[in-house]
């Protein structure tokens, strides 16, 4: 008499499953299918690429596009570019950011709170109509400085917003401790919040990384032939190579390929960063 | 990270307040903590906006020569017809741009919130599109839109549906361009509505079980309900970042073909960087800036609420 309400339950618990497993996977191929094929572009020679109906699999895969790209393109110079542009904001970010996000939540700066979270609001264009007047005046346009700069405006509030959240949920005990025992406050600071806080500053030091190193605007103005960033670069490979598929694909990929591994790699600490009021940069 | 991260952000918990109170002669000291980043802020951020409205008022070429013309660039701006096509236009774009990743990333967070083999594998691939270089990403969106080459229309008629114009007709363009930012941002949208999941109780669903509900009645008169503070604050995101759209427009369409995708962000750049119309980009940043300013007020509404309830 029990058997057959248990076997529905059952039945219904296995459709269940299925369900979840066919959602996931419904969810997950749009991206599945536009990384693999950028990649699959990347890896084909010039012929499939063209080929209608499309071929899928690069057979034999072929690392020329990535040559043509580094040759051609000067993407060397660029990832230099790159690299400097986004270790400096990001950097600078967290010497000046990590400070901020301390006093900010320990004398509960609203405040500044909002003003940091109207800088995230902001579009990035806004701001670049009198920075581009103000470099040219100060003569820095085709230098690396008004990128760095910049991109402060991208990973200054990324890494503030992140540390006000982390150092406010740090107990206060141990600080206290160490102010009665005659500490002075950037003592407390450095000593016993800034070690407590170093999985937080993992945080905003990635996500402010990945931002700086995906922006695309900044660059676009005020970048010259010289020191553009990837993302510039890139685009720069569409507009004289419009029919040339493979070395474009193979640009994309080297692009965004450090950032999907970053992602990868510390997924749990970006998942707790964005959570923590939606964090994006430009 | 503590389990309700938004609920304990910056703005506070009555908690934090009290111990605020009881620390208030400490506040003071904090300040030099604040200078070095308030400095770079101010030069970087509140400086340019002063800048801008000051430029706003002047007819202001790149040459160099400048004119105080008032209003002008305001009155000529409300007269622009190019502009109020491109307000529409963003308007049409930001509503698709909200809609669709919610509903979405709603769903999303339903089914990654339920326990399941290579699940945190599947959510990570599932935020990658977010965390992709966003011009990389531009890019191979438009070598699949290549009307007779690109892979989308090969598997569109693949299953027997008729091939899509893409970015190349005026009329499908725009939904085209919402079907990019849905994809890119719909992670964003379910990692916040996940993250309310995560810190919802548990007794209402187990007295929902014991009466007998079902799956559908359960999320539309508990979790629903329960996590609707995330969801308006994932919105009030989505609808910021919506506005802000540039890099994929560019890329792809460039406001193209003709003006139809040129929203406000694409034809503030044209101003300032193609026409170098400084006066009047500025004049249109100020436009811009009130109406992002007035809906971000509504999120740090909606933060406070949340902090308080």
């Amino acid at each position: 008499m029990s058997r057959g309400p248990m076997n529905r339950h059952k039945a219904r618990r296995w459709l269940g499953r299925l369900g979840l497993y066919l959602s996931a996977l419904v969810l997950i191929s749009p991206a599945v299918l536009v990384f693999l094929w950028m990649a699959s572009l990347a890896f084909k020679n010039e012929v499939d690429n063209m080929a209608f109906p499309p071929v899928f699999v690069p057979n034999p895969p072929t690392l020329a596009n990535f040559v043509d790209v580094f040759e051609k393109n000067d993407f060397l110079t660029y990832t230099i570019n790159s690299v400097i542009v986004s270790f400096g904001a990001t950097g600078l970010a967290l010497l000046v950011g990590v400070p901020a996000g301390y006093g900010i939540a320990k004398a509960k700066m609203q405040k500044s709170a909002m003003l940091i979270l109207i800088a995230r609001i902001t579009p990035g264009l806004s701001f670049l109509v009198p920075l581009f007047l103000m470099f040219q005046w100060l003569e820095l346009i085709g230098t690396l400085v008004p990128l760095v700069i910049t991109h402060l405006i991208i990973t200054v509030p990324i890494v503030v917003w992140v540390m006000i959240g982390f150092f406010e949920g740090l107990p206060n005990e141990l600080e206290e401790a160490a102010l009665v025992d005659g500490a002075t406050i950037w003592q407390a600071f450095y000593h016993v919040a800034m070690p407590l806080a170093r999985p937080g500053i993992t945080v905003g030091m990635i996500l402010a990384f990945i931002f700086s190193w995906n922006n695309f605007i900044f660059g676009v103005v005020l970048a010259g032939r010289s020191t553009r960033t990837l993302p510039v670069a890139v685009y720069n490979v569409l507009t004289f190579e419009q029919v040339s598929w493979g070395p474009l694909a193979a640009a994309a990929l080297v692009v965004t390929a450090p950032v999907l591994l970053l992602t990868l790699l510390m997924q749990k600490e970006i998942v707790a960063g964005l959570t923590t009021g939606g964090v994006k940069g430009g | 990270m503590s389990a309700n991260p938004i609920a304990t952000g910056p703005m506070g918990g009555e908690q934090a307040a009290r111990l605020a109170r009881g620390r208030r002669n400490y506040a003071r000291q904090y300040w030099p903590f604040v200078v070095p980043a308030g400095l770079i802020v101010f030069a970087v951020i509140l400086f340019p906006w002063v800048f801008t409205l000051f430029m706003s008022v002047h007819e202001w070429k790149v040459t160099g020569s400048t004119s105080f013309v008032g209003f002008a660039n305001y009155v000529h701006l409300y007269e622009d017809e190019r502009f109020r096509l491109a307000v529409v236009r963003t308007i049409y774009f930001t509503v698709l741009s909200v809609a669709a990743p919610m509903v979405l990333g709603i769903a999303a967070a339903v089914c990654f919130q339920s326990n399941f083999f290579f699940r945190g594998l599947a959510r990570t691939i599932f935020i990658l599109p977010m965390m992709a270089t966003p011009v990389a990403v531009a890019l191979v969106w438009t070598m699949m839109f290549h009307p007779q080459l690109g892979v989308l229309n090969y598997l569109l008629t693949s299953v027997g549906l008729p091939p899509s114009t893409w970015v190349y007709d005026a009329s499908t363009v725009i939904p085209t361009l919402v079907m990019v930012e849905t994809w890119q941002w719909t992670p964003l949208v379910m990692l916040i509505v996940l993250g309310g999941l995560a810190s919802l109780p548990t007794d209402p669903y187990e007295a929902a079980i014991l009466d007998g509900a079902s799956s559908w009645q359960m999320f539309r008169h508990i979790t629903l309900p329960l996590s609707w503070p995330f969801i308006v604050v994932a919105a009030v995101l989505r609808l910021i970042d919506a506005l802000k759209t540039f890099d994929s427009i560019y890329v792809i369409t460039l406001g193209g073909p003709g003006t139809a995708s040129e929203t406000i962000n694409i034809l503030l750049y044209q101003t300032a960087f193609a026409y170098y119309d400084l006066g009047y980009a500025s004049a249109m940043v100020v436009v811009f800036f009130v109406l992002i300013l007035l809906i971000s007020l509504l999120l740090l509404n909606v933060r406070q609420k949340q902090a308080f309830q």
